[in-house]
C-alpha cells in the first residue's frame, strides 16, 4: 500500500477538523443546514464520509445498511457543496474551495465507480451462491414469475447448477479490473514527486491541482476496492 | 393505568417503583467480546427469559415459583439451560466468515411440555427444542444397566422397565435448521400467529417459512434493485401482526414502515399501507436520513398500534393513520447537537430496540451510559433509569437519572459530555404480564421488578 504514513497523518488531521466541526454543531442555535454551512465544515464532513465509505468497502462483507446510509449522506453533502463550485475561489483559505471541488469531482466519479462495481460484484456473487428458489407449484404460491422484474427473476430462478450464469458471474467478477491504474506513474509514492503518467486515470486532469496526500488517499480508496473485487485465484 | 401490566400509574396515583432484582454475567472490567449480549426475549408466559450473545450461545433463565414464606421476593430467574446455538462458519464461495452472533431469538407458543425457540445469526435460523428429563427407565430386557446389549438367547424371563426419578436435566436439541435462504444479513425473525409459519428478513429480502420445512422458503418481499448502483434503502426490521396471520410490517433505513397483506399478492412488494412522518424542515441536517433510519418495529399486544424506534425517538403509530405517528417520545434529544461526533465514532449507526409492556400502556427503550427510558402513555410521564452495579443492592429502588444539557449542572445530574457512549443499552424486554423487565448492558443482564407487587 502506498504512503501509509501520510494517510495516517491525514486521518489525524481529519479528527482535528472533525472536532472543530463538532464545535460548530454543538452550538444549539445552529439550525443544521437551514443556512448553508461553511465550506470547511462540509468539506470536512465530506472527507470523513469518504473515509467511512472506504472503511466500509474494505470489510470482507460490508454492512449494507451502514454503506447505504454513508453513501446517501455523502450525496447530500456533495449536493450542498455543489453551489460552491460555481463561485470564484475565495482568497482565504487560499486554495481550499477549488481543491475540495476538484476532490469532489474526481472522488465522485471514483466513488461511484467503486461503489457501483462493488455492489455489482455483490450481486454477481449472489447469483453464484444463491440456492435455486423453488417455483411454487404446490401449496400457496410463493412468487409469480410474471410479476417480477426480468433481471430479478433470472437471478433467482437460475441456480449455481446452471452453467451460463456461472460463466457470466465469473466474467462479471473480472471485467471491472482496470490494470491501467497500476501502470500509471502518477500514482508513485509521494516522495518521488508527481510525474505525468502515460495512462489516464480518473484524476489525471486534476493532477496538478490535487495535493499529494489527497491523491494518495484517493488511490487508497480505489486500490482498496479493486483489491476487494479481485477474486480468489483459480487454485483456491 | 389499570390492569396487571407494569410500568405505569395505577388509579391510586402511585408510581411504580422499579427495584433491582438480579444481575447476571461477570463483573470483570475486561469484557470478552463473545459475552456481549445481543438479544433478550421473554417467552409467552414470561416464565422463561432467553439471551443470545456474540459468541453464539443461548442462555435461558427460568423463573422460580414464588416462595410463600417470602412473599415480598418475587420469583427469581435462574439458569435453566445453556447451549451453543451457532458456531462461526466459513462461506467458501465468497471467502467470508459468517459470525456466530445471535441476532434474534423468538419463542414459539408452548404446545406441550417442551419449549421451542427460533434463534438466528446473519445467515441461518435454527429451531431449538428445550425439554426436561426427570425420569429414566430402568430394567430393560435387551440391555444391561450400563447399556451393553444382552444376548437374547440368555434371557429367560421378561420384565417391564420401571421409570425412576433422576436429577432434572434440561436438554436443548436443534430440531430444524433453515439455511441458505439469505444472501444478506438477517436482522429479524417473527413467528406468525398461525403458529405454523414465520418470516425472516435481511437487508433486501423477506422470506416466509413453514416451521416443518427447511429446504424451501417463499420470498415475500424483495427490494433489491435490478441495478445495485441504484440501492438507496435497506430493510431494517420486520414483524408479523400478533393476530392477523396475513399481515406483517417492515421498516427501512429511510424511516418508512410498510404494512403488507399476504392475501393481496404472493410477492408483497406493493404495500397495503405506508407509514412515514414528513421531515421537519427546521431540523434538517446532513444526518437527517441516518437518524430517521428505523432500528426496530414492534406491534402492540393488542395489534392496534405499532412502535418504531429511530435514533433519537420512539414513535407510536395507529395502524389506521399513515400520515403521522400518534405519539413521539424523545429518547435523548440532547444528542441532536452531537450528531457530527456521533457520526464520526459510528454511534449514530447503533440500533436500539424497543418494547411494550403487557397492557400496552408503557414502552421502554435503551440509551447510552447504561441508561434506559420508560414512557407511560397514559400519564405522559417518562423516566430515565440506569443499569449499573452501583445501584445493585437487593430490592434497592432505582433512582431516576437526568442528563443536563444547559450550562449549570445540578447535583446528581450528568452532563452530556460525561456520558459513556460505550455503555449502550440496545436490548430490553418486558415481561408479557408482570412488572418485570430485563435490560442487557453489554455482558450483563439486569432484571428489575416493581416494588409494589
Amino acid at each position: 500500500m502506498l504512503s501509509k504514513g501520510l494517510k495516517r497523518k491525514r486521518e489525524e488531521e481529519e479528527e482535528k477538523e472533525s472536532l472543530a466541526v463538532d464545535a460548530l454543531w454543538l452550538d444549539p442555535g445552529h439550525a443544521a443546514v437551514a443556512q448553508a454551512p461553511p465550506t470547511a465544515a462540509s468539506s470536512s464532513l465530506f472527507d470523513l464520509s469518504v473515509i467511512k465509505l472506504h472503511h466500509s468497502l474494505q470489510q470482507s462483507e460490508p454492512d449494507l445498511r451502514h454503506l447505504v446510509l454513508v453513501v446517501n449522506t455523502l450525496r447530500r453533502i456533495q449536493a450542498s457543496m455543489a453551489p460552491a463550485a460555481a463561485l470564484p475561489p475565495v482568497p482565504s483559505p487560499p486554495a481550499a474551495p477549488s481543491m475540495a471541488d476538484n476532490l469532489l469531482a474526481s472522488s465522485d466519479a471514483a466513488l461511484s465507480a467503486s461503489m457501483a462495481s462493488l455492489l455489482e460484484d455483490l450481486s454477481h456473487i449472489e447469483g453464484l451462491s444463491q440456492a435455486p428458489q423453488p417455483l411454487a407449484d404446490e401449496g400457496p404460491p410463493g412468487r409469480s414469475i410474471g410479476g417480477v422484474a426480468p433481471s430479478l427473476g433470472a437471478l433467482d430462478l437460475l441456480g449455481p447448477a446452471t452453467g451460463c450464469l456461472l460463466d457470466d458471474g465469473l466474467e462479471g467478477l473480472f471485467e471491472d479490473i482496470d490494470t491501467s491504474m497500476y501502470d500509471n506513474e502518477l500514482w508513485a509514492p509521494a516522495s518521488e514527486g508527481l510525474k505525468p503518467g502515460p495512462e489516464d486515470g480518473p484524476g489525471k486532469e486534476e493532477a496538478p491541482e490535487l495535493d499529494e496526500a489527497e491523491l494518495d488517499y484517493l488511490m487508497d480508496v480505489l486500490v482498496g476496492t479493486q483489491a476487494l473485487e479481485r477474486p480468489p485465484g483459480p487454485g483456491r | 393505568m389499570a390492569g396487571a401490566g407494569g410500568g405505569g400509574c395505577p388509579a391510586g396515583g402511585n408510581d411504580f417503583q422499579w427495584c433491582f432484582s438480579q444481575v447476571k454475567g461477570a463483573i470483570d472490567e475486561d469484557v470478552a467480546e463473545a459475552d456481549i449480549i445481543s438479544t433478550v426475549e421473554f417467552n409467552y408466559s414470561g416464565d422463561l427469559l432467553a439471551t443470545g450473545d456474540k459468541g453464539g450461545r443461548v442462555v435461558i433463565f427460568q423463573r422460580e415459583q414464588e416462595n410463600k414464606s417470602r412473599p415480598h421476593s418475587r420469583g427469581e430467574y435462574n439458569v435453566y439451560s445453556t447451549f451453543q446455538s451457532h458456531e462461526p462458519e466459513f462461506d467458501y464461495l465468497k471467502s467470508l466468515e459468517i459470525e456466530e452472533k445471535i441476532n434474534k431469538i423468538r419463542w414459539l407458543p408452548q404446545q406441550n411440555a417442551a419449549h421451542f425457540l427460533l434463534s438466528t445469526n446473519d445467515k441461518t435460523i435454527k429451531l431449538w427444542k428445550i425439554s426436561e428429563r426427570d425420569k429414566r427407565a430402568e430394567g430393560y430386557n435387551l440391555k444391561d444397566e450400563d447399556g451393553r446389549l444382552r444376548d437374547p438367547f440368555r434371557i429367560t424371563a421378561l420384565r417391564v422397565p420401571i421409570l425412576k426419578p433422576m436429577d432434572l436435566m434440561v436438554e436443548a436439541s436443534p430440531r430444524r435448521i433453515f439455511a441458505n435462504a439469505h444472501t444478506y444479513h438477517i436482522n429479524s425473525i417473527s413467528v406468525n400467529s398461525d403458529h405454523e409459519t414465520y418470516l425472516s428478513a435481511d437487508d433486501l429480502r423477506i422470506n416466509l417459512w413453514h416451521l416443518e420445512i427447511t429446504d424451501r422458503s417463499f420470498n415475500i418481499v424483495d427490494i433489491k434493485p435490478a441495478n445495485m448502483e441504484e440501492l438507496t434503502e435497506v430493510i431494517t426490521a420486520a414483524e408479523f401482526h400478533p393476530h392477523q396471520c396475513n399481515v406483517f410490517v417492515y421498516s427501512s433505513s429511510k424511516g418508512t414502515i410498510r404494512l403488507c397483506d399476504m392475501r393481496s399478492s404472493a410477492l408483497c412488494d406493493r404495500h397495503s399501507k405506508f407509514f412515514e412522518e414528513p421531515e421537519d424542515p427546521s431540523s434538517r441536517s446532513f444526518f437527517s436520513e441516518i437518524i430517521s433510519s428505523i432500528s426496530d418495529v414492534k406491534f402492540s399486544h393488542s395489534g392496534r398500534y405499532m412502535m418504531s424506534r429511530d435514533y433519537l425517538s420512539v414513535k407510536v403509530w395507529d395502524l389506521n393513520m399513515e400520515s403521522r405517528p400518534l405519539e413521539t417520545h424523545q429518547v435523548h434529544e440532547y444528542l441532536r447537537s452531537k450528531l457530527c461526533s456521533l457520526y464520526e465514532n459510528d454511534c449514530i449507526f447503533d440500533k436500539f430496540e424497543c418494547c411494550w409492556n403487557g397492557s400496552d400502556s408503557a414502552i421502554m427503550t435503551g440509551s447510552y451510559n447504561n441508561f434506559f427510558r420508560m414512557f407511560d402513555r397514559d400519564t405522559r410521564r417518562d423516566v430515565t433509569l440506569e443499569a449499573s452495579r452501583e445501584s445493585s443492592k437487593p430490592r434497592a429502588s432505582l433512582k431516576p437519572r437526568k442528563v443536563c444539557t444547559g450550562g449549570k449542572r445540578k447535583k446528581d445530574e450528568i452532563s452530556v459530555d460525561s456520558l459513556d457512549f460505550n455503555k449502550k443499552i440496545l436490548h430490553t424486554a418486558w415481561h408479557p404480564a408482570d412488572s418485570v423487565i430485563a435490560v442487557a448492558a453489554t455482558n450483563n443482564l439486569y432484571i428489575f421488578q416493581d416494588k409494589i407487587n
